[in-house]
């Protein structure tokens, strides 16, 4: 397993990967993150609404938020950076998100194995337990051989 | 009555990604987006954000197409949306289109793909359900 000083945190990669491209260009910021999990933020912006003259975020974009968050919650249950790639995402979208509000979006990594990161989560616009979506992704390692599992 | 394909089919949101009418395809939009930072990934590769993006828009301007067709004013909610990552988008412009599965009242079941040389290649699919809510409900 990687020590204290070699292992992933996301609280200071996360500036790193979101300087820019996508992520950056969404302005994604680090909020919080546990063992397995991680949240990060989408502020609102005038250019990223899903509808003109409804002052609500896209869809899109938390999908991205959702993607993002997913990654860092894989690599910090990890201990560590590696290449991944998004096999399949889910988001049901239980509620619009309040007008001109920022949005969260919270991943946890509940299962790892050899070559596979197993991720639920949620997006909210302030209150983590009245969630905007749902959403549930499965990730696949790109070069599994290279792969060591904390404890595994 | 103004031909339903004169209907705006990009988000604002789409609109500032890049996202943009390629042409149409019947009554269908095909929808385009060139390669650039803002939908870069890991470096030279397409980002799956703004592929689910590209699939979105191409989603909702084939149900938005199909309502203005039907000459009927509905506002569309997303229930949700399942995305397929198929194969890494390079650096080259990518397109997509929609097929509307099921037309309902209440609901759309619409399944999209992505591609860039190749239509017979996809790069990213999704099945969407979109709930409508009619302006003007019949009585």
């Amino acid at each position: 397993m990687a020590d204290q000083q070699t292992r992933f945190d996301p609280a200071q990669a996360t500036p790193f990967l979101t300087a820019r491209s996508h992520n950056g260009w969404l302005g994604l910021a680090y909020r919080d993150h546990g063992e397995d999990w991680a949240e990060l933020e989408l502020p609102w912006r005038e250019d990223l609404l899903g509808e003109d003259g409804r002052e609500v975020l896209a869809s899109g974009p938390i999908i991205s938020l959702m993607d993002m968050a997913s990654g860092l919650a894989i690599w910090t249950r990890m201990g560590q950076f590696r290449a991944i790639a998004t096999l399949d995402l889910r988001v049901d979208y239980t509620r619009p998100a309040r007008g001109r509000s920022s949005v969260f979006g919270r991943a946890q990594c509940y299962r790892l194995t050899r070559s596979a990161a197993f991720v639920r989560g949620i997006a909210h616009d302030g209150d983590a337990d009245d969630p905007v979506a749902h959403m549930q992704a499965v990730f696949m390692s790109i070069d599994a051989r290279n792969v060591e599992l904390p404890g595994g | 009555m103004a031909d339903h394909r004169d209907i705006e089919v990009v988000t604002p949101y789409a609109r500032s990604l890049g996202i943009a009418l390629d042409r149409w395809d019947g009554d269908t939009p095909v929808l385009r987006v060139e390669f650039s930072d803002a939908v870069q990934g890991r470096p030279g590769a397409l980002h799956g954000g703004a592929i689910s993006g590209l699939l979105e828009t191409a989603g909702y301007g084939a149900l938005r197409a199909e309502l203005a067709r039907g000459e009927r004013e509905a506002q569309m909610k997303p229930i949700n949306i399942t995305v397929q990552f198929l194969r890494s988008g390079k650096t080259r412009p990518s397109f997509a289109r929609a097929r509307i599965v099921k037309l309902g009242r209440r609901t759309a079941n619409i399944s999209v793909e992505a591609w860039q040389d190749d239509e017979a290649r996809p790069i990213a699919s999704a099945v969407m359900n979109i709930l409508m809510v009619d302006a003007n409900p019949p009585a």
